[in-house]
């Protein structure tokens, strides 16, 4: 008993007291920024493996950008990232960051549905769904429940069931082995329910868009409530997203 | 001569490689690992020329450090008898080889799907009617389980057969989340790309994958790797298995229902993870490997600041290491259950963490060393019981043992070099094979190239490959409330077997 109570004074208060302020440590990739130098574009938009850059202004599409860096490494001068982990939104354009734009990233409040927020404020459960996810996005989100980030103390929780759920959260570009069973998870859910993406993988299917294995029909036949980016998506993006869709 | 001998990461000309019937094909394989407990078939894959199908079986031997690779060139049509009739080890692969080529192996005890792969042979066979064992009996009840899971964990289907509270049988289906990673490799042109697809064949395995895939390239294009970068990446897996472990010890607390130890060990691996995003800019350490180059060159400061982490983190892990092995509520759970045997592990090729949990050396970083492993003199953490204590006293102690290791590898950092020069075409016509240790176990990444230097093949086999079988086994005869800290003991991969 004594020995629990040590190991309980010596790990003292372990979580992050203000999950919207908090600061992340060391060179974390967030929000780019793309500066108004010219540069050679075609140099620049062909370097990027997942084609997440377009030219004509220089633009990052952060829902197919993998965070990798290799753009900011060949070009310091045009292309920087910040450690703003604050980049979920709830309209798939919002990803595109332009060059000059230096404005945070925000939700749309005219898209999301009344009900979202009279219902979930306080309390948001989430079923979740790994469809060829590579198990690092889903490593963060049950960071996301760990002492630090704790999540649940906002209300939010992963359940087993989809019957006790409020929506689902999808990660992996979504297997063709696996189409059937999110179907079937998703309309098991009572309505009204949200769906978030979380990850490249999700939100554009990544390097997996065109793969054969891939099936993203489930995307096109429903509405998406909030885009996640990351690769993976950092716990404190997640809890940030969430908390702005529900107005907690 | 029948085979041909080589060493990891070597390349050779596909054409080095003797091309023989498949009788002496099957007796010189077999032969390999019979009676030698130090052999294990590490890769055996086939691929398709013109219309015929080319095999290639790769055995490593742990006492002289060498691979023997042997290939042999058959027929769709032809039926073979199966390697596994003789040896349960070749199981897996047989069953691949006949779901993706079509092979009939005959005395294959059960030629069941593996992945349903995209480009199967057979597309009438999907994963909604998998063909499971069953047993008619009134007093026998079958529990379905997934593909989704209870938890935020990846699918996968288990089918268990049980006598009241007692698992009988267990079938775990996978194949939910194939997503064509191997075809990917050939079709994605870039290497920027191909390092981000094995970055993402099993994404909490970042360091390891992207390891075998930098080394894998570096040796098809003849570039030796500079001392730093083989020290980043020896430091990278080596943390990497640090945070895995440090984090499957959570969760196997949390199975438990032990809650100080749940919540300790996971904010334990924060420190570690935070540590990664120091460096390279991405907690689970993707971007960081990359061949030819480093792109995130590790510095006398980050040395200092990891020591600074050690340090806090070995005071509380012990603190809590030693709270919950003194438990017995903690041991009453983990002590016999999920037992496999040495005798299992070895005929079933069991693989890293879970072999030597059974008394099975099985470890790369001593057999087949690579990067900075044979300065490091590595010992492997091996533990005779084969259960889930068996497996929670194997992490605590790597955990220790890589701690060590990186505080001697931190200790004289290497200068990174300034202008590495830039990787050449890969050679022709070549056969490159590489092996990695990562947390979970082997890693093994084949590449074949054409004649104009593309890539002709790329198979990956994660340690999950073999590890699925390991668990289903263990479970025999537990109760079925066991299963989950069983399951959660070996923390097996499903993107890394489905691919």
């Amino acid at each position: 008993m004594l020995d629990t109570l040590k190991i309980l004074y010596h790990q003292g208060k372990q979580f992050i007291p203000n999950v919207r302020t908090a600061q992340v440590p060391g060179i974390f990739r967030g929000r780019p920024l793309i500066s108004l130098q010219t540069v050679d574009q075609a140099a620049l938009t062909s370097l990027c493996p997942m084609r997440a850059i377009t030219a004509n202004p220089v633009a990052i599409d952060l829902g197919k950008c993998t965070f990798c860096g290799a753009c900011a490494q060949q070009f310091p001068d045009k292309i920087s990232f910040t450690t703003d982990y604050k980049i979920a939104t709830n309209q798939r354009e919002s990803l595109i960051i332009t060059a000059g734009d230096d404005t945070p990233l925000q939700l749309n409040p005219q898209m999301i549905r009344p009900e979202i927020r009279s219902l979930f404020r306080s309390s948001l459960k989430l079923r979740q769904v790994s469809a060829g996810g590579d198990n690092s996005s889903e490593w963060e989100l049950n960071a996301a429940n760990n002492v630090q980030f704790d999540i649940s103390r906002f209300g939010i929780e992963f359940v087993a069931s989809p019957r006790h759920a409020d929506g689902i959260v999808i990660t992996g570009p979504i297997t063709n082995n696996m189409a059937e069973a999110l179907q079937i998870c998703y309309d098991a859910v009572p309505h009204p329910k949200i769906i978030v993406l979380v990850g490249t993988d999700a939100i554009s299917g990544g390097l997996f868009a065109d793969s054969p294995a891939v099936n993203r029909s489930f995307l096109q036949n429903n509405t998406v409530d909030l885009y996640i980016p990351g690769n993976p998506a950092h716990p404190l993006t997640f809890i940030n997203g969430l908390l702005n869709l529900i107005g907690a | 001569m029948n085979y041909i001998t080589l060493l990891n990461n070597q390349t050779i000309g596909i054409a080095a490689i003797p091309e023989i019937p498949y009788d002496t094909f099957f007796e010189i394989n077999t032969g390999f690992i019979t009676q030698h407990p130090e052999r294990h078939c590490v890769n055996y894959f086939g691929y398709k020329i013109g219309d015929a199908i080319k095999l290639i079986c790769c055995i490593a031997d742990d006492d002289t450090h060498q691979i023997y690779v042997s290939a042999c060139v058959v027929k769709r049509e032809t039926p073979l008898l199966a390697l596994t009739s003789k040896l349960l080890c070749f199981e897996k692969f047989e069953r691949e080889i006949h779901e993706n080529f079509g092979i009939n192996f005959i005395h294959h005890p059960w030629l069941k799907p593996l992945r349903y792969a995209f480009n199967r042979f057979d597309t009438s066979q999907t994963i909604a009617n998998y063909p499971f064992y069953s047993i008619k009996s009134e007093e026998l009840h079958e529990v379905g389980v997934g593909p989704i899971h209870a938890g935020v964990i990846e699918p996968g289907h288990f089918r268990f057969i049980c006598n009241g509270e007692q698992i009988l049988h267990l079938e775990i289906q996978l194949g939910y989340q194939h997503r064509g990673i191997e075809q990917l490799f050939l079709d994605k042109k870039e290497l920027l790309q191909r390092a981000t697809l094995a970055e993402n064949i099993a994404g909490d395995t970042v360091a390891g994958h992207a390891t075998a895939f930098a080394s894998l390239w570096e040796s098809l294009c003849h570039f030796q790797p500079s001392r730093d970068l083989d020290f980043a990446r020896t430091v990278a897996q080596e943390l990497e298995r640090i945070a895995i472990h440090t984090g499957d010890l959570s969760a196997l607390c949390a199975d438990i229902a032990y809650q100080l130890g749940a919540s300790v060990f996971g904010r334990l691996r924060t420190p570690i993870v935070n540590f990664m995003q120091e460096w390279g800019g991405n907690r689970l350490s993707k971007g960081l490997i990359r061949a030819g180059h480093n792109p995130f060159p590790f510095t006398p400061a980050l040395a200092a600041r990891l020591l600074v982490v050690f340090d806090a983190f070995v005071a509380d892990f012990d603190e809590m290491c030693k709270q919950m092995f003194k438990l017995p509520s903690a041991s009453s759970r983990f002590e016999r259950t999920g037992v496999v045997s040495h005798d299992d592990v070895l005929s079933i090729n069991a693989v890293g963490m879970a072999a030597r949990s059974s008394g099975l050396q099985r470890d790369i970083r001593l057999s087949h060393p690579y990067g900075l492993y044979p300065e490091l003199n590595h010992e492997p953490v091996i533990k005779r019981h084969g259960d889930v204590y068996s497996r929670v006293q194997m992490r605590k102690e790597e955990i220790k043992q890589s701690i060590e290791y990186v505080r001697k590898l931190i200790a004289s950092v290497p200068h990174p070099q300034p202008a590495p020069s830039p990787l050449q075409q890969p050679q022709t016509d070549a056969f490159t094979i590489t092996l990695v240790e990562a947390w979970r176990g082997e890693i093994c990444h084949c590449a074949i190239t054409d004649a104009q230097g593309e890539l002709l093949i790329y198979k990956i086999k994660d340690p999950s490959f073999h590890n699925w079988m390991a668990l289903a086994m263990a479970v025999r005869n537990n109760e079925i409330s066991d299963f989950p800290v069983s399951n959660k003991s070996f923390n097996l991969s499903y993107a890394g077997h489905d691919l």
